[in-house]
């Protein structure tokens, strides 16, 4: 009995090996996510401007295809997005939205006025739950919403360089060609 | 060619490492001297390989040698010299050579100044530090090579993150590794008591220098990296239980737990399957830091897995590691003898109560940084696990442990008088209440908890001081007695206090950053921004040219009465290279109080100025130098370099070892 004892520390450490193993399995890849919205109209969503003007809403996004951007304040990788972020409004023009997911107004607002403000309109969305209508599981996300508001792309964490090259903007040409 | 010799010297060094892990300990096995000195001279020469494999690549970063796929994906010639030579470690196969660099020295510094250890003890600790080595070196070799060419060389680099080109941040990895790393040597002596079955008084007097050593090398980098985060990222927060901060942080917490638990064995002979444990656990959590985030798994899953060879080696290698490790301490571990008892109440009772809130602290920690992560690779949702979780379980639990610190070091051994000891602490209870009636009369009974902070600050404090006090009889006898006594005081006695003030230092910084007040402000040149008392006048914004970046730098009046009593410089720098527009805040302290202001962005002719004033904030870092120079002063203590064996007695105790 007392000899088991001596043996919990080795197995605490097995259990961690396991989960270690379950992360590194070839299938698993945390960036697919479940994506039930694919191709789906994009749940309806009216917030308040975080800047003032009129209020950030689905209807308001029809007939363009537009970016729909995730982001908070309190997120340390929505700061390693933002320079591509920025890229994509100067440089590709792309009309990008943001929705301020379960911040304060103030807080975001200062982090827009530090790094740059790249989105043409911000709602804010401070109990998530039009977050948790898009099924949002954690800032940033980034949605592809074509012309008639339907979901066509999703984009887990951080946008990169090289998904911008390789998915993003492809996919931006192909939905914009007439 | 300076390259390839290198690449030649690491491949040479896995081969000499080889070498040591298995030679040395078949020697001691059998005890052949021959064999057992093997452990020395390979030691040495794979310091020797592993310093020239790390010049190499230096060069290669100095002269920016773009035939070298790493200096082009981390260097650029724009790039100052010292950003050139600190880049080395800023990426991830680098960092490894300078991890197996710091493992070497290690190694070296063992062959060289551990003659009083017995010889098989010194042939088993080098045998299991060249395993340690033999998987690193692999691990390099096989998936993190830093010498691969690549033709044809393009013209320039690619450059360092800007973020990393700061002073704070290019010596904070040396330091944090020099602590994980040293950490490996008591690992390694952990290891090699359990071959030997035997854990005694004078295997914790080796040990302790080791990770005293560790840890103060630690306290400095953990420090060094949230002093960084302080005053780059521009919002005053200087610690954020990132999963990247709590990696260090948890080798940190048990490291504290193995230097007061290794006094016990040193002492009185007992807690030894403990203190064992905690050395492999402190080396384990090492370990387990350094892959998890090098290999992205903490901060993104997915880019641990994107390179399935890395991530695959990195867990055989811990399976190796650790698993061993703890296999040989759960066949060994119970046949570890205890010795001396205690009762609860004693010196032992108050170190082990300090033992387990730290391991549970530690625990604490772990779960908050690993559990979301399990969550997700099982299928469940994914969460975050941020502050509140941290404040509302760690942070309790340190309560208590401070009240230990302040009452602990004044209990006799095997038994003591809380008692007494607590009538002798009557002075600290009474400077704690003072202190805290006038926080609450200055406060006005707002900030409650911060105020139970700093009590427990002064509590530690006084009780340092008065256990200091007690043992050179201050005001008991003669003036002339008690400097007598203060002189003859052992260093150890000296570090403890040292540390213990430390904890106090920069547990009072840590409770009084709730009195921050900040104002964040538009304004316009020639504006004002009021805070605490003084008046920031925006005088004007100018363009500075930096070697490798342009910047805004604002020229801010800092004016008190209407006078202006200094100048305070925060800029903005872009760097073109990159794209990427950092912060450099500009700060001015009188070690009481911080005045810390940030420039933001520009807006129509006006500029986001945040400022902020911070009370006793810089204390949290002066605590932990503090702490860490009490370390220091522990280990110049006589003890260590006289040891336990030595000239006759040595010899006799080596041959009793070599006898049974």
């Amino acid at each position: 009995m007392r000899k088991l004892f001596y043996l919990l520390p080795l197995l605490a450490f097995m259990a961690l090996v396991g989960w270690f193993a379950l992360a590194l399995r070839p299938s698993y890849n945390p960036q697919i996510l479940p994506s039930a919205m694919i191709n789906k109209p994009a749940p309806s969503f009216d917030l308040a401007p975080l800047n003032g003007g009129g209020n950030l809403s689905l209807a308001g996004l029809k007939g363009q295809v537009a970016l729909v951007n995730f982001f908070a304040s309190w997120c340390v990788p929505c700061r390693e997005e933002h320079p591509i972020l920025m890229h994509l409004v100067e440089q590709e023009h792309v009309p990008l939205y943001g929705i301020d997911y379960k911040d304060r107004p103030e807080d975001a607002r200062r982090i827009l006025a530090q790094l740059g403000d790249p989105y043409r309109l911000v709602g804010m969305d401070p109990d998530g739950v039009t977050g948790l209508d898009f099924g949002v599981y954690g800032v940033p996300e980034t949605y592809v919403i074509d012309k008639t508001g339907t979901i066509r792309k999703r984009f887990v964490g951080p946008l990169t360089a090289e998904a911008l090259r390789n998915e993003l903007l492809p996919l931006l040409k192909l939905l914009n060609a007439p | 060619m300076i390259v390839e010799a290198g690449h030649f010297a690491l491949i040479l060094a896995l081969f000499v490492a080889i070498a040591q892990s298995v030679l040395p300990l078949v020697g001691a096995a059998r005890r052949n001297v021959g064999w057992m000195a093997v452990g020395r001279s390979a030691a040495l020469t794979q310091f020797a390989l592993i310093a020239t494999a790390m010049a190499a690549l230096m060069y290669a970063y100095i002269t920016s040698d773009f035939t070298v796929l790493n200096v082009v994906q981390n260097s650029h010639t724009d790039k100052p010299l010292l950003y050139q030579i600190t880049g080395v470690w800023g990426n991830h196969e680098g960092s490894m050579i300078l991890w197996v660099f710091m493992l070497s020295l290690c190694g070296a510094l063992v062959a060289l100044f551990c003659d009083n250890l017995p010889a098989e003890l010194r042939a088993r600790v080098l045998a299991v530090q060249g395993m340690v080595g033999v998987g690193f070196l692999l691990f390099i070799l096989l998936t993190s090579d830093p010498f691969i060419r690549v033709f044809p060389p393009p013209p320039n680099g690619e450059g360092l993150n800007p973020v990393l080109q700061d002073p704070g941040l290019a010596f904070h990895p040396p330091f944090l590794y020099l602590g994980y790393v040293g950490f490996s040597v008591s690992f390694a002596f952990a290891v090699a008591a359990l071959i030997e079955g035997r854990v005694d008084p004078a295997w914790a007097r080796w040990v302790r220098p080791w990770a005293l050593f560790s840890w103060c090398a630690l306290t400095i980098g953990i420090a060094m990296g949230s002093w960084w985060a302080y005053y780059t990222l521009g919002w005053g927060g200087w610690w954020y239980w990132d999963p990247v901060e709590n990696a260090s942080f948890m080798p940190w917490l048990v490291g504290t737990a193995l230097i007061h638990s290794s006094i016990v064995v040193e002492k009185r002979d007992t807690l030894k399957s403990w203190t064992v444990l905690l050395a492999i656990l402190a080396f384990a959590l090492s370990l387990v830091g350094t892959f998890l985030v090098r290999s992205g798994v903490l901060t993104s899953v997915h880019a641990f897995a994107s390179d399935p060879r890395r991530g695959v080696f990195i867990l055989l290698l811990l399976i190796v590691v650790i698993g061993g490790s703890l296999m040989l301490y759960a066949i060994r571990a119970p046949n570890l003898k205890g010795g001396g008892l205690f009762a609860p109440i004693s010196r032992e009772g108050a170190l082990v109560l300090n033992n387990v809130l730290l391991v549970c602290g530690c625990a604490t920690v772990f779960l908050g940084t690993l559990y979301p992560l399990f969550l997700d690779a099982i299928g469940g949702p994914k969460l975050s696990v941020g502050f509140p979780f941290f404040n509302r379980t760690f942070v309790p639990m340190m309560v208590p442990l401070l009240l230990a610190v302040g009452a602990g070091p004044l209990l006799a051994w095997k038994r003591g008088d809380l008692a007494g000891a607590l009538q002798r602490l009557w002075a600290a209870f009474a400077v704690a209440l003072v202190v805290i009636a006038g926080c609450l009369v200055v406060t006005q009974g707002t900030h409650v908890l911060s105020l139970l902070g700093i009590a427990l600050a002064v509590w530690v404090f006084a009780g340092a001081a008065v256990e200091w006090a007690e043992r050179v009889r201050l005001f008991r006898g003669a003036f002339a007695d008690s400097l007598t006594r203060a002189l003859h005081l052992p260093r150890a006695a000296y570090g403890m206090t040292l540390a213990h003030m430390g904890v106090a230092v920069t547990v009072a910084g840590i409770a009084a950053s709730s009195f921050a007040v900040e104002n964040i402000q538009l304004v316009k040149i020639g504006g004002d921004i009021p805070i605490a008392g003084y008046t920031l006048h925006l005088a004007r914004i100018e363009k500075v040219p930096g070697e490798n970046f342009t910047a805004d730098q604002a020229i801010i009046e800092v004016r008190r009465d209407g006078v202006q009593i200094g100048a305070m410089y925060p800029e903005r720098r872009f760097f073109p290279l990159q794209q990427q527009t950092t912060a450099e805040t500009a700060i001015r302290t009188n070690f009481l109080a911080d005045l810390y202001v940030a420039l933001g962005d520009p807006d129509h002719g006006a500029w986001t100025v945040r400022a902020y004033y911070k009370p006793l904030v810089p204390w949290i870092w002066i605590g932990a130098v503090i702490m860490a120079f009490g370390g220091m002063v522990s280990l110049s203590d006589r003890r260590w370099r006289v040891g336990v064996a030595t000239g006759a007695r040595g010899r006799m105790l080596a041959q009793a070892a070599s006898g049974d």
